[in-house]
């Protein structure tokens, strides 16, 4: 190597340095140590001993594994869409030349940061089947067909979907991108389409949402990868990693970190990570192809 | 236009009246949490018995005119209960005094009111009972001071403090310490750590850097779970469990996400600049500290924000790596305290969920611009 190009490399390493630790020790060691230990039977306390594929073997046969399964796929299939819906309603909402869009703005952003353990707590409260103000407000609604309102979190059949509501609370972050896709889109087009005689569905169907697919599809993913990994709130709303009541919000991420660190049964809990990411990869593959040629990049 | 604003408005009534009713719960005294219809207002009553105008709490509604009286035979003897006029003919009933129909009250203190030893509340006609709005900050510093673990009889002083040793000095304080730490420490390493790295995938040539960088994105894919059990058993080997290390230290090392950010905006500043630097003899280190820093500012703010509220937040980590209570943040301290008081005085558990939120809110105020920018133009952290 030439001298200057040996110092540019000296340069360059050392402002990577940092990273290339970082990388190391917090990335690319752990990937594949989780890789060795899904082949293992490992505690944490003593060492892996290596077992073949008897971890995926039983997971195969583990209810509580499909059980995690099914329910992170009911919960994703819900909040995902519907999150979608929602925030883009919102910034169409928004895209309107309304006066007070700044405030609007910021009340439909703000729950999207509150910290999740707060919002986990005040959604407990607002649940809640004695007291809670939800079911005061939905009791006429119920009694319309003769009924009561649920008991949301302790009954198994209305856990998820009030998670799934509570979920739509927070949709502010996919509002703000897709508040700057449209804010991206050129006036002219719809001032020519206008002039064309397109009606206001015409416009949003065939300029609005070709326009903004590349923001579609980024939301899509990202509530998926975040959908299939929800933890915090079923943690606090089911009272700790047992997904009460009846299992009904035994998500995936919930029942992996039980095995892991309740049971110490590390070796497993790997090879459940593993499956995660290939399903993640699997869905959002599928989100890709499904998108495909729908996805309009104007640059 | 009519129902664009119509849809905003129901819009904002649904999404801001979560965070509302948590504050107007934080501010009642608990009784008024639990009744139905429930009451929107926090309130104050006062009610005129026996000549004293004095607060009450409002007890049980009583619908007809009643008699109060003791009941002299059976197993009940002894106990003051309230019965139709009809009673006053039962010979076990030995009657003290009519009521009109209304509210049965005690005292704020939870004093009775009716005759002295008659032990029972008194009951005041609805017409009697004055009511204004009265916000009970005092839940505050009681929901703070049961999050350290301190239960309501011993803050009345009614109880001796259950908490012993190590335990007794952690509190709210010390909760909120742990949590600014990890923020500001996390804060600071995310901001230089990735900056310094981002220069160098930037705007530095050597061999294998774009092959570093695919690593680098690729990286970005692999989910939590899945380093999940390794890292902690790299915490472990390092000495880290039970200390706030595992939650800011990594980010002094980097993450892939904030290079990928800094990278992209350090390409958009003129090559020009560094090139007249380095002619002027500039080192890599100044041109990147005494130019490229200054200008990127922006960029800066948006890893800093987004590193913050991500520290605040974060529950999963300290329920991992936190194992003594000296050592919670907000977050864990806040799941803790619910966890031990499940069901009961939501009054201080959204008085101890409003302070953990309050911070994220005015820091929301105050940098508005950069969070709107910052998910607008990197679609947010995910």
């Amino acid at each position: 190597m030439k001298p200057r190009s040996l110092q540019q490399a000296f340069t360059g390493f050392g402002f990577i340095g940092l990273w290339i630790i970082g990388l190391g020790v917090f990335t690319v060691y752990p990937v594949l140590a989780s890789l060795y230990y899904s082949f293992c039977d490992y505690s944490i306390l003593q060492k892996p001993v290596w077992i073949g594929w008897e971890n995926y073997h039983n997971l195969v046969r583990d209810d509580l594994f499909w059980k995690s399964l099914w329910n992170t796929l009911f919960f994703a299939a819900f909040s995902v869409p519907l999150g979608l819906v929602v925030s883009l309603a919102l910034a169409l909402l928004l895209n309107c030349e309304v006066r007070g869009r700044a405030i609007f703005r910021t009340l439909f952003f703000l729950p999207s940061i509150v910290p999740i353990v707060a919002s986990s707590m005040l959604w407990l409260w607002i649940f809640n089947g004695e007291h809670g103000i939800l079911n005061y407000a939905l009791t006429p609604v119920f009694q319309l067909w003769g009924g009561m309102p649920p008991a949301w979190l302790g009954d198994p059949a209305w856990a998820k979907p009030a998670l799934i509501l509570m979920s739509l609370w927070g949709v502010g972050n996919s509002m703000i991108i897709y508040l700057a896709g449209l804010q991206g889109v050129p006036k002219e087009l719809y001032e020519s389409a206008t002039i064309d005689g397109a009606g206001a569905w015409s416009r949003f169907w065939n300029i609005t949402l070709p326009m903004i697919s590349p923001v579609i599809y980024f939301n899509l993913v990202m509530g998926i990868i975040g959908a299939l990994q929800v933890f915090t709130q079923a943690f606090i709303m089911a009272g700790g990693p047992a997904g009460n009541p009846s299992r009904s919000t035994l998500f995936y991420s919930l029942y992996l970190f039980s095995t892991a660190f309740y049971d110490l049964r590390m070796g497993y809990a790997s090879a459940m990570a593993w499956i995660l990411f290939l399903i993640i990869a699997l869905l959002t593959w599928l989100a890709t192809r499904a998108a495909g040629r729908n996805i309009h990049y104007s640059n | 236009m009519l129902p664009v604003y119509a849809a905003l408005i129901a819009g904002a009534v649904l999404f801001s009246f979560p965070l509302l009713w948590l504050v107007l719960t934080a501010l009642k005294p608990i009784e008024q949490t639990m009744v139905f219809p429930p009451q929107f207002v926090p309130k104050a009553y006062y009610a005129e018995v026996e000549g004293r105008k004095v607060e009450v709490v409002l007890g049980p509604k009583v619908e007809e005119p009643s008699s109060w009286g003791e009941v002299i035979a059976g197993p009940q003897a002894g106990s003051r209960v309230l019965v139709s006029p009809d009673a006053k003919a039962d010979p076990n009933f030995r009657w003290i005094k009519d009521v009109p129909a209304g509210w049965r009250v005690v005292t704020e203190r939870g004093e009775k009111l009716s005759a002295p030893g008659s032990g029972a509340a008194d009951v005041v006609p609805p017409e009697a009972i004055e009511s204004r709005v009265k916000l009970r900050w005092g839940n505050f510093p009681t929901a703070l001071a049961m999050m350290g673990g301190r239960s309501l009889e011993e803050l009345e002083g009614t109880a001796p403090s259950v908490n012993s040793g190590e335990d007794a000095r952690a509190g709210f304080p010390l909760f909120l310490a742990n949590t600014v730490i990890v923020c500001v420490l996390g804060v600071l390493g995310a901001v230089f750590a990735n900056a310094i790295i981002a220069y160098g995938f930037a705007r530095l040539r050597w061999p294998g850097r774009d092959a570093l960088f695919a690593v680098t994105i690729a990286t970005m894919m692999i989910p939590a779970a899945v380093l999940m059990v390794p890292l902690y058993g790299v915490f472990k080997s390092l000495g880290w469990i039970g200390t706030l290390l595992p939650l800011w230290a990594p980010a002094w090392f980097g993450s892939a996400f904030n290079i990928f950010l800094l990278r992209q905006f350090f390409r958009t500043l003129p090559e020009d600049i560094s090139e007249a630097a380095r002619i002027d003899g500039c080192s890599e280190w100044r041109i990147f500290w005494n130019i490229i820093l200054p200008l990127s500012t922006p960029a800066l703010a948006v890893v800093a924000l987004f590193h913050f509220l991500f520290a605040w937040n974060d529950f999963m980590g300290p329920l991992m790596y936190l194992t003594n209570k000296r050592s919670f943040t907000l977050a864990l301290a806040l799941q803790e305290y619910q966890s031990q008081h499940t069901g009961v005085q939501w009054q201080y558990l959204m008085a101890a969920s409003a302070v953990t939120i309050l911070p994220i809110i005015v820091l929301f105020f105050f940098a508005q611009k950069t969070f709107i920018r910052g998910i607008a133009t990197t679609g947010g952290k995910g």
